[in-house]
């Protein structure tokens, strides 16, 4: 408990679906993390923000909208400019996967598509958090 | 340290570092606070609470953006609980200020309570003062959603602002112990609903029957949502502060939290000497057999235990 997994589940994009990210929220919270739930029509510019400040160990993005290609690997580069290399990268939504290599070539370290359970997600991020 | 430069420099990123070491280690707050204390205590705190629901978020968004037109820095820690079964949490508060995310005179953190029942996590002080030394001239706390008797906010605040709603309830529950003693301004939100003036005047009432006060608190109906009565109330801080430091309050307030403070951390290490003694070969669970047989009584064992330790 004294050290929890601290995880900012965000929606960037314009569509207005978040029963998705608020039911990963939900099961991240029962794993026992701090989910920092920052709600819908995020940009990449505040995700980061966001993430920067709220020093988190993961952030993950759902999105319903197609906009995944751009909006991704923008998050993924604003990170880097501010020097941050150690925050876990996970995507969720309808994601074509065809699309999945190209955003994992461009550093999302996760994309989970519709079906997948939610001990799938939480195992993924309990074993794969860069930071200790 | 030289994550402690970058955030008297202004990093966002070592701030938010340094707030993560304090929650997480204890050690390292210890090392981080020495080092900072020098630059603290010229922040002014604004504590704000309130029952769930009732516009706590909405209006640190309205109070921030009306400040930062002042030209000034502002630090936000928004507290949510930590669910005692899992220890996980949502933290939801950034929610109703998603635009003050890329300001650059802001600094939003949410905290979990942790266990923590006084409606703050025990290292939300030590985050106010990473803030404080950080250079931000106000730094908003908002608590987690509170009851009635969860009141640390005033071991930690200069004003507090208690947010109320109108429809919760009748005159009783304002002379009730508790929270409804700890307001230095009564916020009235959703002021635009049926009830509000009523809510108002069953304040006023009780206020009215408070004897001893230096300073009558006020109250300012606001309709957060809609951005107004947000300039009255920024007055009223204002004004409050004004009134704490002419009066010297502002200091009386500060030495009684510092002396707080201190007997707090006392208190937590003579609890760890208490924990190592009573954790040793099940001798516990044995004197609690003793106790049960009523071959001791709960007094006689706490003595054994005190000898024990004083030695």
């Amino acid at each position: 408990m004294s050290k929890p997994i601290r995880v900012l589940i965000a929606k960037p994009g314009l569509d207005g679906h978040d029963r998705g990210a608020k039911l990963i929220a939900r099961a991240l919270r029962d794993a026992g993390m701090e989910v920092i739930y920052t709600g819908l029509r995020q940009t990449p510019e505040q995700i980061v923000a966001a993430a920067v400040q709220e020093d988190v160990d993961v952030i993950g993005m759902s999105i319903l909208s197609g906009a995944h290609n751009h909006l991704f690997p923008k998050v993924v580069e604003l990170l880097k400019e501010q020097g941050v290399d150690d925050v876990l990268i996970v995507g969720g939504g309808v994601i074509p996967d065809d699309d999945i290599p190209s955003l994992k070539a461009a550093g999302v370290d996760a994309i989970f598509t519709p079906g997948t359970t939610t001990t799938t997600t939480i195992d993924f991020i309990k074993n794969n958090v860069k930071r200790k | 340290m030289e994550m402690i430069n970058k955030m008297l420099s202004g990093d966002k990123r070592a701030c938010a570092r340094l707030i993560t070491a304090v929650e997480n280690d204890p050690d390292e707050a210890e090392k981080i606070i020495k080092e900072i204390h020098q630059y603290t205590g010229n922040a002014h705190v604004i504590g704000i609470t309130g029952p769930p629901g009732a516009g706590k978020s909405t209006l640190t968004d309205k109070l921030v953006k009306s400040l930062l037109n002042d030209n000034k820095k502002v630090g936000i820690i928004a507290v949510d609980p930590t669910s005692p079964y899992t220890g996980g949490s949502i933290l939801g508060d950034r929610i109703r200020m998603q635009d003050l995310a890329l300001d650059p005179n802001v600094f939003i953190r949410s905290m979990g309570t942790r266990g923590y029942l006084g409606g703050l996590s025990k290292s939300t002080k030590n985050a106010v003062k990473i803030l404080d030394a950080a250079g931000y001239d106000y730094i908003i706390i908002e608590t987690v959603g509170v009851g009635q008797s969860e009141v640390d906010i005033v071991k930690t605040a200069d004003t507090i602002l208690m947010i109320m709603v109108p429809g919760l309830g009748d005159d009783i529950q304002s002379i009730k112990a508790g929270i409804m003693e700890i307001g230095d301004i009564f916020v009235i939100n959703k002021s635009d609903l049926f009830g509000a003036d009523r809510t108002a005047t069953e304040i006023s009432m009780m206020l009215d029957l408070n004897q001893n006060m230096d300073r009558r608190p006020s109250i300012v109906k606001v309709t957060a949502v809609k951005n107004e009565g947000i300039d009255k109330l920024i007055e009223e801080i204002k004004n409050h502060m004004d009134y704490l430091k002419e009066s010297g309050v502002f200091f009386e307030r500060r030495r009684k939290n510092l002396k707080i403070e201190v007997v707090e951390l006392i208190e937590s290490e003579l609890r760890k000497i208490v924990i190592s003694h009573t954790d040793s070969e099940n001798k516990l669970d044995n004197q609690v057999m003793n106790i049960i047989n009523k071959e001791k009584n709960i007094y006689d064992v706490r003595d054994e235990y005190l000898s024990a330790i004083k030695k």
